[in-house]
């Protein structure tokens, strides 16, 4: 059985149908990139699942639990994280309060300890800059502790919106290896991504979605070789 | 000596003035919305320990217990009833229903006490201080204004610093959406930040009506209006500025009284409002933050 299924999914801002009935199913151990154009709804995807938006219609399904109507507070605890578009760091709470903000649903003390030391392994400069202002990082740096944040709950599934956006070409490259390694530790994750060549790369299958509905679906490297993909998303 | 007087009676006034402003400071903070029932709140704080005291005989300290109880349910019944259905509608919207939430206090107010003016009877027992033979006399409800201010403002930071509760708070100021991403429940902390500020209007509205004996259904717009002003000067949202704000509006209006004119005191706090807000938009310590991208 799928880790995360969504199905049949309809999301409305006002009288606006953004995301237009979509299905699809992340499974254990997966990375499954979600790429399209701006405006195509993968944003809006991820806040639905999150609870940050509610939707319509339709049902998701995480491990095994409809989370539909869950409250968004409740959903990390479930063991899903989200690291938004845009980072949205604490910006004026440390580097390190920042990442407790992260763990603010966990209870024990000593495995947020362990968590946190996991974090400052794998991002070696928030640990430089445990004591100063998140506002004040670059934005790469931002994007780690975005990430680093995520992290702190301890997640079974990593929803990971535009981690590349804004970010200069050594950015993107260490930001990628990360989700990498973060995949390989065991934690799944859901990418939705513009920079689709960079996606579809270290991604297992992905999901090609234009304004509101999946137009395409298949594994990675295949999409990588597709023709319109190719025209459309990765310039070639 | 008439002087230090003045100044010190301005500070006690100013203290009071920073209590009311921390209640609009973090509601806006958390909120983003100018809560301006808050000045009522404190009226009926001081209706509930008259009331208390005068009425039913109770020790005045357990009034004042009582009063921020009630305070604190009034807050929070508020936001439930009033503000929360409106979270994602247009400021001005919630705005006009925070002034028709303080006419209806107001109003309530009315019916059940009626417009007459009550004394208020003092809760603080502190004798007056005397220094220089009689020629300095500082009130002791000057002296417990202003420790209760420090009180406060000493407690609320360590709570905001030091807390998981607190942290949450500044999170979700920042960021309601990533706030609930982190698994805070946003309405439970607005609902908390309600209930801590009504709880210290509760306190500002016995200092207040200690301080001037005389309790209408009205004795709270003035100073909440002047509390706001002293969150606006100080840099809305931030507690120290609120505090800062509070005491410098105190001394404004309590040495303008004094020197140029007690009828053209409010006149001169207004203005100051308004040169404040011309000179610098944030406040003394408004948050200008440059952030990266």
């Amino acid at each position: 059985m799928a880790m995360l299924e969504v199905k049949d999914l309809h999301v409305h801002y006002g009288v606006i149908e953004a995301i237009k009935g979509i299905d699809f199913e992340v499974n254990k151990g997966e990375i499954i990139a979600l790429i399209g154009a701006n405006g195509a709804g993968k944003t809006t995807i991820l806040h639905t699942i999150t609870g940050l938006i509610q939707p319509t219609k339709g049902t998701i399904v995480f491990e095994g639990k409809d989370i539909t109507k869950t409250p968004g507070y409740k959903i990390v605890s479930l063991g899903m994280a989200h690291v938004p578009e845009g980072r949205r760091v604490f910006a004026q709470l440390s580097v390190y309060e920042n990442l407790l903000m992260g763990a603010y649903t966990r209870k024990d003390k000593e495995e947020i300890e362990n968590t946190l030391r996991m974090v400052y392994d794998r991002f070696p400069r928030l640990e430089e800059r445990k004591g100063q202002m998140a506002g004040t990082l670059s934005g790469g740096e931002q994007q780690m502790l975005a990430m680093g944040r995520a992290l702190m709950s301890h997640p079974n599934i990593i929803l990971m919106d535009e981690p590349s956006m804004g970010l200069s070409p050594i950015f993107v490259n260490e930001i990628f290896d990360i989700i990498q390694q973060v995949s390989k530790s065991g934690t799944t994750v859901l990418l939705v991504e513009q920079n689709a060549k960079k996606a579809l790369s270290i991604a297992d299958r992905a999901y090609v979605l234009e304004t509101g509905k999946i137009v395409l679906t298949g594994n990675a490297k295949e999409l990588m070789d597709n023709e319109s993909i190719k025209k459309a998303y990765l310039g070639e | 000596m008439s002087f230090i007087s003045y100044l010190v009676t301005g500070i006690s006034l100013g203290s009071v003035y920073a209590i009311i402003a921390l209640g609009y400071t973090m509601v806006y903070g958390i909120a983003k919305m100018l809560n301006f029932a808050h000045g009522d709140v404190i009226m009926i704080g001081g209706y509930v320990v008259f009331v208390a005291v005068s009425n039913l005989g109770i020790n005045p300290y357990v009034a004042i217990l009582i009063s921020m109880a009630v305070c604190t349910v009034l807050g929070v019944v508020v936001e439930k009833v009033a503000y929360k259905p409106l979270r994602n509608a247009s400021p001005l919207a919630v705005l006009i229903t925070a002034i028709g939430v303080s006419y209806l206090l107001q109003n309530v107010a009315l019916l059940i006490f009626g417009s007459d003016t009550k004394a208020f009877t003092s809760v603080v027992t502190m004798k007056n201080i005397t220094l220089f033979d009689g020629q300095l006399i500082i009130p002791g409800v000057a002296v417990v204004t202003v420790l209760a201010c420090i009180v406060i403002m000493i407690g609320l930071s360590l709570f905001i610093k030091k807390t998981k509760a607190g942290r949450a708070m500044v999170a979700v100021s920042e960021d309601k959406g990533a706030a609930q991403l982190m698994g805070i429940n946003v309405n439970g902390t607005i609902s908390l930040t309600f209930a801590i500020g009504s709880g210290l209007a509760a306190i500002a509205g016995v200092l207040l009506c200690s301080a001037y004996p005389s309790l209408t259904p009205y004795t709270g717009a003035m100073p909440g209006i002047k509390a706001f002003v002293a969150a606006v000067f100080g840099g809305i949202g931030s507690i120290p500025g609120a505090m800062i704000g509070g005491i410098l509006l105190g001394i404004i209006e309590n040495l303008s009284k004094a020197y140029i004119s007690s009828q053209m005191a409010d006149a001169i706090v207004f203005a100051v409002l308004i040169i404040v807000l011309l000179v610098r938009p944030t406040g003394i310590l408004g948050k200008n933050i440059q952030e990266k991208v």
